[in-house]
This record gives structure tokens, C-alpha cells and sequence, in this order.
């Protein structure tokens, strides 16, 4: 296939950026995405430009670090997947594609597609955990029977890479998917119930202060979430919220 | 200098106990004026830190990533090993003690091992006492499954996605002590050496990969949590970003390199597809429980699947040939995976493999949808003999037990694996070798340790199904924190470690001088040109099968390669900014030392252990032969070029297992 690009550059945060096109050729259909941004990369650099910085890891959809807003939707036109496990199959022969960071006050690019995602870690110092130091002879793992109902529910609440597309795809920037995902993880767990009221009011504080949006219930987040994250686990957060400000 | 295991005396059951009840502690107070770097947030580094923290140390942690939640641990799918014996099945920790030294070719320190064994029951309770959601049954307890090489069900799984679970864990418990500021957390920052002061650790160099900052930390102890080497073959089920370099530069600086040939080859991956292929993905084993792997009996068949003029499903059953099954009727398709991957690439060579180059085979579950769909049927009193209801039934199950590793090969492979076999070939995955390390985890280095993946450790010649994960957080949670207050014991009034130290600049200038070099080189090809032709020759001439000749050619070819790549290596950029390609030069650069030492431990190393399989040394059916005469550790000291690198040998002393042909038949 040949493919026009449209890829946002941007040296660094200080700088203003740019789209600039790319022409690209003979791109194999089994390619994944970045594998397609491999290439151009290689031959950027073969003629002595600077190749294009994106972020990308494990290459198989679970740490989180591949990003990319292409043709306006976050992880590209594929449900369900991350950037890195698009492939270019979902692409036709002569296409254009923008390719553009996750865009988002509280995400400051750093370069190209780079973005600064470290407020999501600051909302999980907030609170994102459980008390509980390692020493050895904690009670035994099955001394409190969880139903499998809601262990299922914890787990599909965690599985939560952290990527940022939620807040890529809301028109408000929140990241209430995110915070939402993490509260419920650990209200559905005995273990999460005794520091709920203040987990759950530390992030979303922390949340705030961040800069991110509130959530108009649009769902976006959950349509391009590469997990099937739920927005039940927003209006979980916000039973969380409310029964903590009354206890409080 | 003569390696010293420091393996404690006394019964094997006794020796941790006593161990930590006679090593010195550090009071609370102290504790508060000791500092600590850990390198790497994994499973291993990630828990060191946090539990680190916890006693009261302060802590610097290092990660290459935005976040320390991104650490490649997170990759891992199938599952956590613990001799809970939850199902009564005569699991015990002797029992994984055994099944781990055997697992392991007999290659690894029983003292290691059954501490290992010890401490994985604990793991377990920490992690549910942290809220990671183990998958649980229907009574609310929590549910096992089986992996490879053993003959019980002691894996606890979160879905297919254990490892990020895991990992996940850990991260919590470093955000609390980030939040409590006893962690001071250095994201996108790359270790790239080690500093050494009056022959004791005492911080690294780093380089702050936005601003390309060269930094100085200090500390009083320095630990490598960094993972394993499995990118010097270039194509493997690593993360881009996963390298040798911390280690490396550790070796370097005076950390003997142990085993670092033992390679683990994963049998259950996606088939490469391509030239443009960046990396590997895992099909987790856990899929060997159900899936039944096969190949056809003749020829003909093979050649017609290939041409996809056939197929797979319509091949009749008696012209299948189940090659696990047939060869090790005892474990049939859960036998370990050095030997599930021999199996798969000896029917490939022998023209078998069922993809149209031939390098792969059928990970079929079919007959696993029929078993589940009965079942299912006879549960819910529904009619087991409709074919198409039984059909939809156990698609069901198997969906409920695989779904997420079912998507991820139809994402890639765009084929239904519900309705076709998975086509599966063996790719690189784990390394067994790895930093020399005594029982404390301490390297020859004092003050610097090793953990998790990147020391050398309890795994032997060839590492068991779920055990990887067990390990790191073994290392991180239970080990290294009673250790590492012995030494640090003696180091209460030293008080701060100044950065100005000769020392420090030395290894600063250094670094400098390596970029500096890059930058300058104007060089025609990229980084990954060079990366390419290293994995080609790992692969061909250090992968699955090794000889004498083609190992010595591999030494030849990688001192060339390496070589080329500083005269020729073209790196965009400058080294103040955001600039990859400088940080994968970088790694590139180690993994071409490292990979020559590889092939020289390998040529070394005259018998076949687990992983690694020399065809000289092979039984008259194909089995690995181990040779008494090689029962040590080789712990590789540096001495200049990695090909010139001096060989110390630990011996293994087995006192509690008898060593025995390892048959899985």
C-alpha cells in the first residue's frame, strides 16, 4: 500500500508544532502501526532527518505507552486495541492519515508524539492503593472469601492500562475513566473498603488539580477505551463520592 | 577472586530461618539515614522499592519508562507459582522446590530454590492483602491452574493478564511511598553506570532521557531490578525499550556475568510474519492446557496446509501427528518449554511446520470446545449430543478462560482461532543467566545486588511456566530487604555519599564520551540495521540449537558487526533533547559485547542444560545430555574485550535431590 501522512511535529514543549506531510511506500498489510512508523523512521534517518518521536513499549497492547490520535480517534479506527496492535489491514491503498498526540491540558506534549502523562501517576500517589506493608505474615489469601462476581468485576475494572485514551477522547479532558476504573477496583474488594472515603477523595482532588475536565456522560471514553473499561465505573466513583462526603 | 555462594549451614528447610534470625538488622532510627537506588520498577525493582521504603530507607528508583507501571513484568499472561496446595493435590514446598531443580536441567542452587519455595506462599497473601484481583471459583476462593512441568495446579491467575495484575500490586505500593515521600521517583531516566567507590557501589550515572541530562545519585547500596537480555536476538517477546545495558555496565565495573547463554525459547508464540517484524508476542501457556499441539503425519498434508490448499480442519484426525503427546506421554503438551520448543522446531526442520515458511505449528482447541461443551451441557441438563449447541457451550468456556489472548492473535494473525487452530513457533522470551549473585543477591560488586530477571538465580539451565514472576517478587518483597540491611548494618555512620568524588567524575566523563562519540559519528545506517544482523546471527548460530563451529563463527561475526557499528552507525539529533535513537545506540552498543560473551559461554559449555542445546551433546532420541563434569556456575569476569572474559566456576553441590536424567516421558 501507499499511504499519504500527516504526522504533528514538535521539537519540544516550548515550541509551537506543526503537521507535516510524509509520503510512504509499499506498506505491507500484516504491518502493525508502529511498525509502519519503523519504516518511516529508517528512512528518515537514512536521509539525515530527524525521525519522529513517539512513545511505545511492550508492542502488545497491556503497558500503556503507545498513544496516537490517527484520523481523530485515539489508538486509530480498530475497537478494542491499542496503537501498537492496529494493523495497517484496517487501512486502504492511498489513504491519508493524521496522526496527531493525545491532546489534553494536563498532558503537555514533549516531543512530536510524545506526551507528559505523569498525572496520572500523581493521582494514584493520591490514593491509588491499599495500606498494607509487605511483612511475611499477612492472613492467609483465602481468609475472606470474595465472590466471584465481584472479583470479575474488580479485575475487569483494573485492567486498566493507563494510556490516556479516555482522556484524549473527551471533549472536556477528564479522567474520570481512569480514577473511576482504579476506586472501583478497590470498592469491590474487602480489602479496598476500610481507606474507601478517603481514597476516593484524595484522587478525584488530585484529579481536579491536575486540570482535568469533569465528565458530561458522553461515553466517548468508553468507546475508544482498548480495554472495554465501563462507565459504570464512573457513576461507581461518584456513589463513592457521595457516600464519603457524608460519612466525612 | 574466588566466588563465595554464602550459602548458610544446615538443614536445607532451616537455612533461611536461621539466616534471618542471625543477620544484623538496622534500627528504625538508622534506617532513615540510609539511602538506596533501585534500577528498574518491575516486579522485582518495584517491590524491593516499595518494601524498601517501607522499612524506612530512602529510596531512588530508576525506570526508562513514563511511568513505573509500564515495566515489561507487566507482559507476563499465564500466571503466579505457590505451593499453597489450595486443591489438595499434593503440592507441598518440597514439592516446587523439586519441581523447580528438576525444571531447571539441575543447574540452580538448592539453598536459592527452596527459599524460593518457602516465601511463594506469601506472595500470594500480600498481593490479595494489596487488592489484586486473583481469579476466584464460585465458593470465593481462589482458583488454580497447571503449567508446564509439573504435576499439579499451583498457578494463581488474574485472567490472562497475571503479570500486570502483579505488577500493578507493586505499583501501588509505590505510589503510597511516593505519596509518603520515602520513594523519590525518577521516571525516563536511564542508568548507564555504576559508580564505585573504594570497591563498594555507591550510585550511578544517569541520563534524563527528555532533557538528555547527564545525572549523578548516590547511595549507600545500588540494586538492579533491569530484566533480562532476550533484545540481543532482536526479535523476542521483550518490550522495545527492555535492554542489558544496567547490567552490562554492572559487569563492567567488576559484577561477574553468570550463564549467560541460558536462553529461554518459549514454544507457544506468534509465527514471524515478516521482515518489518519489531518484536514477538507471547501466546501465554496456559493455552497448553487445553490446546493440544499437532503437526500432520505426512508430508504431503504438510506441504498441501502450507500452499493453503488445505485446511487444517479438514485433515482427518488419525493424519495428525500430536508430537507431545506422542514423544512425553506423561506431561503430553505441558511438558517444560525447552522441550515443547525442541519438539516443535525438530518436526519444522524436518519439513512439517504448517505456515507458508514452514516455521510453525497448530495449537489446536477444538477438542477442548467439545470436552467444555458437554460438560457445560450436562450441567445445565441441555441435550449433549446436538453438535452445534455443544459448539456454542464450550466456545463459551473457552472464551471465559482465553478470551483475551483469543483477541490478541486475531488482531494480529487476522484469523479466528475459535474456528481454525492458532499457528504457533517458538520465539525468545526469558534469560535464565544473568548477574552473578551470592544467597544475599549480592553481586562480586559489595553494595550492589541483582534481583528478578537480571541476576542469574534460581531458574537453572531453563526457567518453569509462572515461576518468573514468583521470582521477582520473591527477590523484591521477601529476600532483599532482610539482606540488604546486613550490609548496610555497617554503613550506619558513613552518613551522605558526596557526588563530587573522583570517582563520580571519572564515570560521568565517560558516559559523556560514549554520547558524545554517537553524535558525532555521522555514520550511513541506523541503529536498528545494526540490532537486525546482531539477532540474525544470535538466532542462527546461539538460538535453539548451538554447535561448536557455527558458535565460533558467531564470536567472529559479532566482534565484526561491533566494530562496523561504531565506524558506521548514523545517530539523528543532539544529546540535550527527547532523542531515541541515541538511547537505542546505547543498548545496541551492550548487547553487542554482551552477545560475543553469550556465544563464548555457549561454546564453553560442552553438554546441553535446558535451554541450552548443543547437538553434539544430545541422547539417541534428541534429548538433552547434561555432563557431571559441567554441574557449575560459569560466572564470567570481565577483562577488556567480552570475548577475552575470565571464567570462575561455582560449583552446584546437590545434598537434597538426586540428580537424575530429566524425563518428562
Amino acid at each position: 500500500m501507499n499511504l499519504i501522512l500527516q504526522i504533528w511535529r514538535q521539537e519540544n514543549a516550548q515550541t509551537k508544532g506543526k503537521i507535516i506531510e510524509y509520503p510512504i511506500q509499499d506498506i505491507s498489510p500484516d504491518m502493525s502501526f508502529l511498525e509502519m512508523l519503523d519504516i518511516l523512521n529508517r528512512q528518515l534517518i537514512t536521509n539525515g532527518d530527524i525521525p519522529v518521536a513517539f512513545d511505545h513499549d511492550c508492542r502488545e497492547g497491556i503497558c500503556g505507552s503507545c498513544s496516537l490520535y490517527i484520523n481523530g480517534e485515539a489508538h486509530g479506527p480498530d475497537r478494542r486495541v491499542t496503537t501498537c496492535q492496529l494493523h495497517m489491514r484496517k487501512f486502504k491503498d492511498g489513504d491519508t492519515i493524521f496522526i496527531e498526540p493525545f491532546r489534553a491540558d494536563a498532558f503537555p506534549v514533549i516531543k512530536d508524539l510524545v506526551v507528559d502523562r505523569s498525572a496520572f501517576d500523581r493521582i494514584q500517589h493520591a490514593g491509588g492503593f491499599i495500606s498494607v506493608n509487605t511483612s511475611g505474615n499477612t492472613q492467609d489469601g483465602n481468609s475472606i472469601p470474595i465472590s466471584k462476581h465481584d472479583a470479575d468485576e474488580a479485575m475487569d475494572a483494573a485492567t486498566c492500562i493507563g494510556c490516556g485514551a479516555c482522556v484524549a477522547s473527551c471533549k472536556n479532558s477528564s479522567a474520570m475513566l481512569f480514577v473511576g476504573a482504579k476506586v472501583s477496583q478497590y470498592a469491590l474488594l474487602p480489602q479496598g473498603q476500610i481507606e474507601a472515603p478517603d481514597r476516593v477523595q484524595n484522587m478525584v482532588a488530585q484529579m481536579d488539580l491536575e486540570g482535568f475536565g469533569n465528565c458530561t456522560n458522553t461515553g466517548a471514553c468508553e468507546v475508544e477505551c482498548p480495554k472495554g473499561i465501563s462507565l459504570e465505573n464512573i457513576a461507581r466513583m461518584n456513589r463513592e463520592l457521595i457516600k464519603a462526603s457524608i460519612k466525612s | 577472586m574466588a566466588l563465595d555462594s554464602k550459602i548458610p549451614e544446615g538443614p536445607l528447610a532451616d537455612k533461611w530461618t536461621n539466616h534471618k534470625n542471625t543477620i544484623d538488622l538496622v534500627n528504625p532510627a538508622n534506617k532513615r539515614l540510609l539511602d538506596v537506588i533501585v534500577v528498574g520498577t518491575g516486579l522485582a525493582g518495584g517491590s524491593a522499592a516499595a518494601t524498601l521504603a517501607e522499612l524506612g530507607y530512602n529510596v531512588k528508583a530508576f525506570c526508562f519508562q513514563d511511568s513505573p507501571r509500564r515495566a515489561h513484568s507487566i507482559a507476563a499472561q499465564g500466571g503466579i507459582n505457590a505451593a499453597k496446595n489450595y486443591q489438595g493435590d499434593g503440592d507441598s514446598t518440597y514439592r516446587l522446590f523439586y519441581d523447580t531443580v528438576k525444571g531447571g536441567d539441575y543447574r540452580s542452587r538448592e539453598a536459592n530454590v527452596h527459599r524460593l519455595a518457602e516465601v511463594s506462599t506469601n506472595i500470594i497473601d500480600q498481593c490479595v492483602a494489596q487488592g489484586v484481583p486473583f481469579a476466584r471459583d464460585y465458593g470465593g476462593l481462589l482458583d488454580n491452574r497447571s503449567f508446564g512441568g509439573v504435576l499439579v495446579s499451583r498457578t494463581f491467575y488474574a485472567k490472562g493478564q497475571t503479570g500486570q495484575q502483579l505488577l500493578l500490586g507493586a505499583y501501588s505500593a509505590m505510589n503510597r511511598q511516593i505519596g509518603r515521600g520515602k520513594i523519590k521517583m525518577y521516571n525516563r531516566h536511564e542508568m548507564l553506570d555504576v559508580v564505585v567507590v573504594d570497591g563498594k557501589a555507591r550510585g550511578i550515572i544517569a541520563r534524563n532521557l527528555v532533557t538528555g541530562e547527564i545525572e549523578r545519585h548516590s547511595a549507600h547500596a545500588v540494586v538492579l531490578g533491569s530484566g533480562g537480555y532476550g533484545n540481543v536476538f532482536y526479535l523476542s517477546t521483550n518490550a522495545m525499550g527492555s535492554n542489558v545495558t544496567a547490567a552490562w555496565k554492572a559487569h563492567k565495573r567488576g559484577a561477574y556475568f553468570a550463564n549467560p547463554c541460558y536462553t529461554q525459547i518459549h514454544p507457544t508464540c506468534i509465527p514471524v510474519s515478516g521482515d518489518h517484524q519489531s518484536k514477538l508476542t507471547l501466546m501465554s501457556e496456559s493455552l497448553r492446557n487445553d490446546g493440544r499441539i499437532w503437526v500432520p503425519k505426512n508430508i504431503e498434508d504438510a506441504k498441501a496446509i502450507q500452499n493453503r490448499q488445505l485446511k487444517p480442519v479438514d485433515l482427518e484426525e488419525d493424519k495428525r501427528d500430536y508430537f507431545l503427546e506422542r514423544r512425553y506421554p506423561a506431561f503430553g503438551n505441558l511438558v517444560p518449554r525447552d522441550v515443547a520448543s525442541r519438539a516443535a522446531k525438530e518436526r519444522c526442520d524436518a519439513g512439517f511446520g504448517v505456515n507458508k515458511t514452514g516455521e510453525a505449528v497448530f495449537l489446536d482447541f477444538a477438542a477442548a470446545i467439545v470436552r467444555y461443551g458437554k460438560e457445560k451441557a450436562h450441567v445445565k441438563g441441555l441435550n449433549e449430543e446436538d453438535d452445534s449447541l455443544i459448539q456454542i457451550l464450550g466456545k463459551e468456556v473457552v472464551k471465559s478462560k482465553y478470551g483475551n489472548l483469543f483477541q490478541m492473535y486475531e488482531k494480529i494473525v487476522d484469523e479466528n482461532p475459535y474456528e481454525t487452530p492458532m499457528m504457533i513457533y517458538p520465539a525468545v522470551h526469558y534469560t535464565m543467566g544473568g548477574i552473578w549473585v551470592d544467597y544475599n543477591l549480592q553481586t562480586t560488586i559489595p553494595g550492589l545486588y541483582a534481583i528478578g530477571e537480571a541476576n542469574f538465580s534460581e531458574h537453572g539451565a531453563n526457567r518453569l511456566g509462572a515461576s518468573a514472576l514468583m521470582q521477582g517478587l520473591a527477590d523484591g518483597y521477601f529476600v532483599l530487604p532482610y539482606t540488604i540491611g546486613n550490609y548496610l548494618s555497617k554503613d550506619i555512620r558513613t552518613g551522605p555519599i558526596s557526588t563530587d568524588s573522583i570517582e563520580f567524575e571519572e564515570a560521568e566523563t565517560k558516559v559523556k564520551r560514549e554520547i558524545k562519540h554517537f553524535i558525532n559519528n555521522n555514520g550511513t545506517k541506523p541503529v536498528d540495521y545494526f540490532h537486525k544482523r546482531l539477532g540474525k546471527i544470535m538466532w542462527n548460530k546461539c538460538g535453539m540449537a548451538r554447535n561448536e563451529k557455527d558458535l565460533k563463527e558467531a564470536i567472529e561475526e559479532i566482534s565484526t558487526l561491533r566494530d562496523e557499528f561504531y565506524r558506521d552507525v548514523r545517530v539523528p539529533g543532539s544529546e540535550n533533547e527527547f532523542n531515541e535513537e541515541l538511547a537505542k545506540a546505547g543498548r545496541v552498543a551492550d548487547f553487542l559485547e554482551l552477545g560475543e560473551l553469550f556465544a563464548k559461554d555457549a561454546l564453553v559449555r560442552e553438554e546441553s542444560a535446558g535451554g541450552h542445546f548443543r547437538e553434539e551433546y544430545q541422547t539417541a532420541e534428541g534429548e538433552a545430555k547434561r555432563r557431571k563434569e559441567f554441574q557449575f556456575v560459569s560466572a564470567w569476569e570481565y577483562k577488556g574485550a567480552p570475548k577475552d572474559a575470565e571464567l570462575h566456576k561455582e560449583e552446584l553441590v546437590y545434598e537434597n535431590i538426586e540428580v537424575k536424567e530429566r524425563s518428562y516421558k
